[in-house]
């Protein structure tokens, strides 16, 4: 008589998350980051004000950190600020999707036709030796001082190091992954959809990183080059008055736009790579 | 008088490279009748997995042809299930969704594919890891979901190019035993690429050998060994003697 193949009860495995224990840890871990934020931030705005104090520097030089925070204040309340902020994470978001969808559309193509990327290649290559905040002043000359300028300088800043992540995360699908769909007949849309932008996430998400952090650069650098609003313009103008605290706030509010950025991709990253934690 | 489901007709395939032609598989005749277990043993780099890639619709040959119950093979079949020797799992996909991947390739709805899958996995032993990720299971159990993927569009004929291979000989001796309870309860037609000739005897009503490439086929044993295979029939004389003649065909 055949035997029939059965698993006894004590050689199954219960999948990782399954386990109590691994909870536990990953709360306490959880718990210890929530502590440790917050304690740093306080510790270095002790820090600061220590500083300031000992030091006892002109407003202009090293503001401390309670007339920072009166500015803040005021500027938000009078709704400076977030006319500032909005033209400027408008121009960081929008340079961002117009970098990121071209430079993703194009890197598809380059990973899959070797013959394009013979092509075009060279060109890409030495457009790259020109920093592209370099020609941040030619784009505000050809587009003027309005937010499309800043659109492009974004874009251009984020679209190589995007570019190349999508070359690199499409070629790097597997090969055995490759030769399974086409044993079951998927067609190219099945591939692409199934198979290589699953494969290529993480790599597409770690171009994405760099790329929210390179956009606020290249919006402020836009907006030093010539503007007449966003948080640039806003530190440039500080300068000229001398109004340290309202730099420093400028400068806190653009951390803010970064971070938030940043934490959202990572959040992102989470969600979508669920599968690789 | 049955009629094989699966013919090979002077198969033929060279690649062009660099320094000219390689043949690889050089006019190979053989015919699989339906429910037939069928190994095909040789040495490595034999063209093994060429001519199962041809059989599978996989690789175009250059001359002659696959017939699938006389119908010429363009493309992959549904009819025709392959496992490999990596188990080529998704690792963003839960064992179930790797499981019920060709279904929807083809479009069939997902509840309907889910109780498909549940079914098959069930069948190999892993219902409890459905929503497992791959990474979580060990090699063998990798290749389990493999065999339930290959099985869950309810093919014909299974295809293995020397499926556990890279298992550990305990492992890989119970997944034989498994090999053989699907392939009999399911009526299928198998053929497997193996270089491990016991493999081939205790599994196998047939075994093919091939020569160095160009692949033709060296000999072809009949194994009339007891259906199904007692356990520890490997350590029988007769398995041993036939063990011994299929080595003997074997040139490398």
């Amino acid at each position: 008589m055949q035997q029939t193949i059965k698993i006894a009860p004590s050689q199954q495995v219960h999948p990782l998350e399954h386990r109590p224990g691994v909870q536990k840890r990953r709360w306490r871990k959880n718990r210890l980051e929530l502590i440790a934020l917050p304690a740093g931030i306080v510790l270095l705005i002790s820090l600061w004000a220590l500083i300031a104090k000992v030091g006892d520097y002109p407003t202009f030089i090293l503001p401390d950190p309670l007339s920072v925070f009166n500015k803040l204040v005021e500027i938000t309340f009078d709704g400076t600020l977030w006319h500032h902020t909005q033209t400027t994470l408008v121009e960081i978001v929008g340079g961002l999707a117009l970098g990121l969808s071209t430079a993703t559309i194009l890197g598809y193509l380059l990973a899959k036709s070797p013959l394009l990327e013979r092509l075009t290649g060279p060109y890409i290559v030495a457009s790259q030796s020109v920093p592209a905040v370099a020609i941040a002043p030619l784009l505000v000359i050809w587009f003027g001082s309005g937010q499309i300028s800043k659109i492009l300088i974004c874009a251009l800043v984020v679209f190589f190091p995007i570019l190349v992540n999508t070359i690199v995360g499409i070629r790097s699908v597997d090969k055995g992954l490759k030769t399974l769909m086409r044993s079951l007949q998927a067609n190219r849309w099945q591939t692409f959809i199934m198979l290589e932008v699953p494969a290529a996430m993480p790599v597409l998400l770690g171009g994405l990183k760099i790329g929210v952090t390179l956009s606020v650069i290249g919006a402020v650098v836009g907006e030093f080059v010539g503007a007449d609003r966003g948080l640039g313009y806003l530190i440039s103008l500080s300068k000229g008055l001398f109004n340290t605290p309202m730099m420093f706030a400028a400068l806190i509010a653009l951390a803010a736009i970064s971070l938030s950025l940043y934490l959202i991709v990572t959040g992102l990253e989470r969600w979508l790579l669920a599968w690789r934690q | 008088m049955v009629s094989p489901i699966l013919q090979v007709k002077s198969l033929t395939k060279a690649y062009e490279t660099t320094y000219g032609e390689l043949l690889v598989v050089d006019n190979i005749n053989f015919s699989v009748m339906p429910g037939e277990f069928v190994c095909i043993v040789g040495p490595s780099g034999s063209g093994k997995t060429t001519l199962l890639q041809m059989l599978g619709g996989l690789l175009t040959p250059t001359e002659g042809a696959v017939l699938l119950a006389g119908q010429p093979l363009v493309a992959p079949p549904q009819e025709i299930s392959m496992v490999f020797q990596k188990p080529n799992l998704m690792p963003w996909r839960t064992v179930l969704d790797n499981v019920t991947l060709p279904l929807q390739i083809q479009g069939v709805p997902r509840q309907e594919a889910n109780e498909k899958g549940q079914r098959i996995l069930q069948l190999v032993g892993l219902s409890e890891f459905a929503q497992a990720h791959p990474r979580e299971l060990s090699g063998g159990m990798e290749q389990r979901v493999a065999v339930a993927r290959a099985l869950v569009q309810q093919p014909r004929i299974l295809l293995l190019d020397e499926p556990f291979g890279a298992l550990d000989a305990l492992t890989r001796e119970r997944l034989n035993r498994e090999i053989l309870h699907l392939w009999r309860t399911q009526k299928l037609t198998a053929i497997m690429v193996t270089h491990n000739i016991h493999e081939a005897v205790l599994l196998a009503d047939r075994v093919l050998v091939l020569s160095p490439r160009p692949a033709v086929i060296a000999a072809d044993f009949q194994i009339d060994l007891p259906r199904p295979r007692p356990q520890g029939i490997e350590y029988r004389e007769s398995f041993g003697a036939l063990a011994y003649q299929i080595r003997q065909a074997i040139r490398e």
